[in-house]
């Protein structure tokens, strides 16, 4: 039993990470059709970062803002300089472009911020909650609160703000919010600029309980996209059901069945799940996307 | 009218692709170079396949280099564990790659967009994790030695027979690919590829028509694996893992979509590529990931039809 909490709760905090990747890619794609897989590049560097400024000697919680601050900013740039100016390419053109960027944040990454494994320690002293003999360190409880957090307040401004509900008309239709006076471009910029400070937080949160490398980005992309399929793309809700799914799945695969086949056998569900449901977990089948 | 402008346009290609084949040696004679030639024209085969799944049915695949790896693993395993010959591996890796995808494209070929990219892209790692962690059978991620092919007492090695092997090899996978477009199941699959829903009203059988190009684009992956096993007489599960089958997807879309031509371009370009901006280093994985974004910023139909388009044809 107690085995069985602890892969739970190394699932969730996995899974959480996983859910806010998944999140970002939903929140572009609702807005601008782009697949971004350089998402997982937000993350490693919002834990690159932090961990180079930390080096520098500034203090935690003003490396962690700093960290925030230049990834939005490359978020940004993204969407200026290699998504805008491709225009009405075709969505795997797109595709093909996210990637090139990618690879590129990864390369300036590996030549500025070096190639080495990095290290972060846990922000807070507190060694965690013990429940039912199963640890929940204090770092794990931070990524489940503060996704928790980013989640509840993405609703909000969703829902609640007039550049919430701007984004939202330009997912549900772009013609018809342009011609409500929206400006589209300022939403997808926007919602570039969102994911990737979503991204940055993840990063942010999960270094001090993995390790983080210039090179980290890629598998978490390929997670964060697979949650967000397995949710239903398109969905903010199944992101959040597919990362949590997937980060149980990988945890407790790994428990039981064999760690050296963990992803597999997750991906080995993805492919029922998507068979069964061809349009994920959480996915409207009546709308047609792509 | 002379023989050139009696033969249809799509073959012309073939002719232009035949004789650059054949007037390359003389230009680049140095093994070093006819090896990489060689190795432009292996990944070109898969690219080839790949680019008739993407270009004509209009599906993306995420997880093909699962299936080189298969046929490449399947020359080393084969005759290392399984006493085959050579040959007998050479033709079943093909066979089985092909029988997987058939297995496995029947239910996720109903998936449409991104949701069939996510499936093969699970399918493409759970090979490479087979691959990756059976070290008993596969060596794990060291790899294997690939025993080399031989024949009548002659074994095929060296930069100048593996040139002219590959450039065969993919010549035949190209007349098979124009032959292919052109005929009718060419049309049906552009239909379907323009609309599913219109092929089907049209009485075009769309789930059998995929499932044949799913088939047929693991097998043209796994005839360039096998060959890659051989050219190489040593196999990693590299060569099977997730960034390999995003290159080819990328040299598929950077040639231009449902073009032959463009799938070799594409491979060329980025089969060279990393080997010219080795100079640069550290640098060449920002080089290389800006290139990337520049050539589908500009050129965003793909090379060979968006130079196609600026010389006024339509038709490649």
């Amino acid at each position: 039993m107690t085995s069985a909490i602890q892969f739970t709760f190394s699932g969730l905090t996995m899974g959480a990470i996983y859910a806010l990747v998944a999140i970002g890619f939903v929140l572009i794609y609702n807005a601008s059709s782009v697949v971004n897989f350089a998402q997982g590049e937000f993350v490693m560097l919002g834990g690159m970062l932090a961990v180079t400024f930390v080096g520098l000697g500034l203090p935690l919680p003003l490396a962690c803002l700093a960290s925030i601050a230049l990834t939005t900013l490359v978020g940004l740039l993204l969407y200026l300089l290699a998504i805008r100016p491709a225009g009405d390419a075709s969505v795997v053109s797109l595709i093909i472009i996210t990637i090139g960027a990618s690879i590129f944040i990864r390369g300036v990454a590996g030549v500025l911020l070096g190639k080495g494994i990095h290290q972060m320690p846990d922000f807070l002293t507190w060694q965690g909650l013990n429940i039912a003999g199963a640890s929940l360190g204090s770092q794990s409880l931070l990524v489940l609160i503060g996704t928790s957090a980013i989640v509840l307040a993405l609703w909000f401004f969703l829902a609640r703000t007039l550049l919430g509900k701007a984004i939202v008309a330009t997912a549900s239709d772009r013609l018809g919010a342009q011609l409500a006076g929206i400006s589209t471009s300022l939403v997808i910029a926007l919602c570039f600029v969102v994911s990737a400070a979503i991204g940055a937080i993840g990063g942010l949160l999960i270094t001090p309980i993995g390790l983080t490398s210039y090179d980290f980005g890629a598998a978490l992309a390929v997670k964060g996209f697979t949650a967000a399929v397995l949710g239903g793309l398109g969905n903010p809700l199944g992101a959040i059901v597919g990362g949590l799914t997937l980060g149980l799945l990988e945890a407790w695969s790994a428990g039981y069945i064999s760690s050296l086949y963990k992803d597999a056998i997750a991906f080995i569900v993805l492919l029922a799940v998507l068979v069964l449901m061809p349009n994920g977990l959480m996915g409207r089948s009546s709308v047609e996307r792509v | 009218m002379n023989a050139l402008s009696r033969l249809e346009p799509r073959f012309r290609i073939l002719l232009g692709l035949a004789i650059l084949m054949a007037a390359l040696p003389l230009v680049i004679d140095n093994a070093f170079y006819l090896r990489i030639a060689a190795l432009v024209y292996i990944f070109a085969l898969a690219t080839l396949g790949l680019n008739l799944l993407m270009g004509f049915a209009g599906l993306v695949s995420l997880g093909h280099a699962g299936f080189v790896g298969i046929g490449a693993y399947t020359m080393a395993v084969g005759p290392t564990h399984l006493g085959w010959s050579s040959w007998t591996a050479l033709v079943a890796g093909p066979a089985l790659a092909g029988a997987l995808a058939w297995l496995v494209g029947r239910p996720i070929l109903k998936l449409r967009g991104h949701y069939f990219a996510v499936a093969t892209l699970g399918l493409g790692l759970l090979i490479s994790m087979v691959l990756n962690n059976e070290t008993a059978w596969t060596g794990g991620p060291d790899g294997m030695t690939v025993p080399r092919l031989s024949a009548f007492g002659w074994t095929l090695r060296g930069a100048t027979p593996w040139y002219w092997t590959s450039a065969g090899v993919l010549l035949i996978g190209a007349w098979v690919a124009t032959n292919l477009i052109g005929s009718p199941t060419g049309r049906a699959l552009r239909a379907i590829h323009d609309s599913d829903t219109g092929a089907g009203v049209l009485g075009v059988n769309v789930a059998q028509y995929k499932l044949a190009v799913f088939v047929l684009s693991a097998v043209f992956a796994a005839i360039a694996g096998a060959m890659l096993a051989l050219f190489h007489g040593h196999i990693t599960p590299e060569s099977a893992g997730f960034m390999r089958s995003v290159e080819f997807a990328t040299m598929a879309v950077l040639g231009g979509l449902g073009s032959i031509l463009g799938s070799v371009v594409g491979t060329a370009i980025l089969v060279i590529l990393p080997q010219a901006l080795v100079v640069f280093h550290e640098y060449e994985h920002v080089l290389l990931g800006l290139l990337m974004m520049v050539f589908m910023i500009f050129l965003r139909a793909g090379i060979v039809p968006s130079i196609m388009t600026r010389l006024g044809r339509s038709e490649l």
